[in-house]
């Protein structure tokens, strides 16, 4: 397997590209592992990659029921920020984002991770104090974090709708420079290359059908390609956790799942510099535009439990009529597609990295919206949590049981209802 | 659009409600101190792919909270009633008569 550099480009370039070695392997699944990764998508990729890179573990399997990339990993805004309040959520998304700035050279393979600036507008005075509080929190934490008037966002952002009849008039914005966008299909597939390079197998339309269990061992799991033996068994399976969980007998889980729409317009030329957000009653919304030129936006769930990859129409309307608010000129511009991705939406809004009542069985769900940006450190954290049976200093509060303990960590003190988070 | 028949008001589109989640959890009593009950209550659900018993409110139109059951994987809607018990029955009552 070649090394992707300017010298392999320039080489394939002046031979006609006929000598690109396949991405990675299509192995059939061997009997046994010392672990496996239950889910292709992002996580569960990283998770693989880590594993090897990081422990050492080589003989391991990412099985995955479809193709690799094709859930929630490809179907989101691409979003990347650390911009969060509570102590553990900062130091953990503050510690994905470092691995975000170096995942291009530690994979060899371009991510596109491109640092815009991700701009949190607000439209009202105590929207403004709690902004001020947000920058302020992440500055302790040492995240940089500035606040902008609406005159400076008049000059970064001229085509947003400052007029006095606006919908939301606009006061000023919280901007973290280093946050952005990434590609995300080349997050998956850089994942995907970088743990095949390492040995691991990617085993692809591989549904697993059942977990098996020795007492309360777990000791492998049976798929559509037949029992596959390992001592460690991963979960990252983002809205179908339940279903799997409900194969290990784990019993019911603080977890909802629920669809989230997201879009992409034509392409266009370059409008939108940076990442735009809003999330107020009565609107929620964020928008960038892509490398290809096409804005990618989004907004609110479909709000009811639904397992099904396809949205509804009152949110299509919903953030229309947000991007209109937001900018007018885009009345004009056609959407291009659209989609829905299932979400793993946990019971205060954070995510789940942990050990679980069955030895040898781990669980990572609990994403909501916010699975991408987490994609290095949850590799990183579900790994180390996995090699060593112990959870990981950066997601050890993210445990299963912090709700049974009272430990709940709710960014946005919406309480238990999933669909709000 | 999910089209919910709202036995007060006929089929009425779903952007007419509002929804809150799974029908079938029950709180225990509000002076039990069984923490484990509350914990169930408040933080687990069934999140079944396939029926699901789940609660509306019929917020912009007769108010009432209705019991429905939906498929998470189709979406198909297979009845609507009124959530409250005693609600349920005056209507059944009316119906019949």
């Amino acid at each position: 397997m070649n090394r992707y550099s300017w010298f392999s480009v320039l080489k394939e370039g002046l031979t006609g590209h006929k000598g690109w070695p396949r991405a990675w392997r299509d192995p059939e699944p061997k009997p046994a592992y010392d672990a496996i990764v239950v889910g292709g998508g992002g996580h569960g990729l990283s998770t693989a990659y880590y594993l090897a890179r990081n422990h050492g573990m080589r003989n391991i399997a990412v099985l995955e029921k479809g193709y690799l990339g094709g859930g929630n990993v490809g179907r989101n805004t691409t979003i990347v920020r650390s911009n969060y309040m509570l102590p553990y959520s900062t130091q953990f998304y503050e510690f994905s984002l470092k691995l975000w700035e170096n995942l291009s050279h530690e994979l060899n393979y371009n991510v596109m991770f491109s640092q815009r600036g991700q701009i949190g507008l607000f439209h009202s005075p105590a929207a403004r104090d709690a902004a001020a509080r947000r920058a302020n929190t992440m500055r302790l934490n040492d995240i940089e974090a500035e606040l902008l008037s609406r005159e400076q966002l008049m000059t970064m952002i001229p085509h947003l709708d400052y007029s006095a009849s606006a919908r939301f008039p606009i006061l000023g914005g919280i901007l973290q420079r280093r946050a952005g966008t990434a590609r995300h299909d080349a997050v998956a597939w850089g994942y995907a290359r970088a743990a095949d390079r390492l040995g691991v197998d990617l085993i692809q339309n591989c549904e697993v059908t059942g977990i098996l269990r020795q007492g309360n061992r777990v000791t492998g799991v049976e798929t559509t390609r037949g029992t596959i033996l390992a001592p460690k068994v991963g979960l990252a399976v983002a809205g179908n956790t339940t279903l799997l969980t409900d194969m290990a007998g784990l019993g019911r889980m603080p977890i909802e799942s629920h669809k989230l729409q997201a879009f992409v317009s034509e392409p266009l030329k370059p409008l939108l510099d940076y990442v735009v957000a809003f999330a107020l009653p009565g609107g929620h919304f964020y928008i960038s535009q892509s490398d290809k030129g096409g804005l990618v936006f989004g907004g609110d769930l479909d709000m009811y439990n639904s397992y099904a990859q396809k949205g509804n129409l009152p949110v299509v309307e919903d953030v229309a009529g947000c991007a209109m608010a937001l900018m007018p000129c885009l009345g004009r511009v056609r959407l291009l597609r659209h989609w829905s991705g299932v979400m793993d939406m946990s019971m205060d809004g954070s995510h789940i990295i942990s050990k679980t009542a069955v030895e040898g069985l781990y669980l990572n769900t609990g994403w909501c919206y916010g699975g991408f940006k987490a994609t290095p450190a949850s590799g990183w954290c579900f790994a180390s949590t996995m090699a060593k049976d112990e959870p990981h200093e950066l997601t050890a509060a993210f445990s299963l049981d912090r709700f049974e303990r009272g430990l709940a960590i709710d960014e946005k003190g919406q309480g238990p209802t999933p669909n709000l988070h | 659009m999910l089209r919910i028949p709202c036995p007060f008001c006929g089929p009425r589109d779903h952007a007419e409600f509002t929804y809150l989640g799974d029908a079938t959890v029950t709180y225990p009593p509000i002076d039990s101190t069984d923490q484990r009950a509350w914990y169930e209550a408040v933080y687990l659900r069934d999140n079944p792919r396939g029926p699901h018993k789940e609660l509306w409110q019929h917020v912009n139109g007769c108010r009432m909270w209705l019991a429905v059951e939906r498929d998470t994987m189709t979406h198909e809607i297979k009845s609507a009633t009124a959530a409250h018990p005693g609600t349920r029955a005056a209507l059944a009552a009316e119906t019949a008569r």
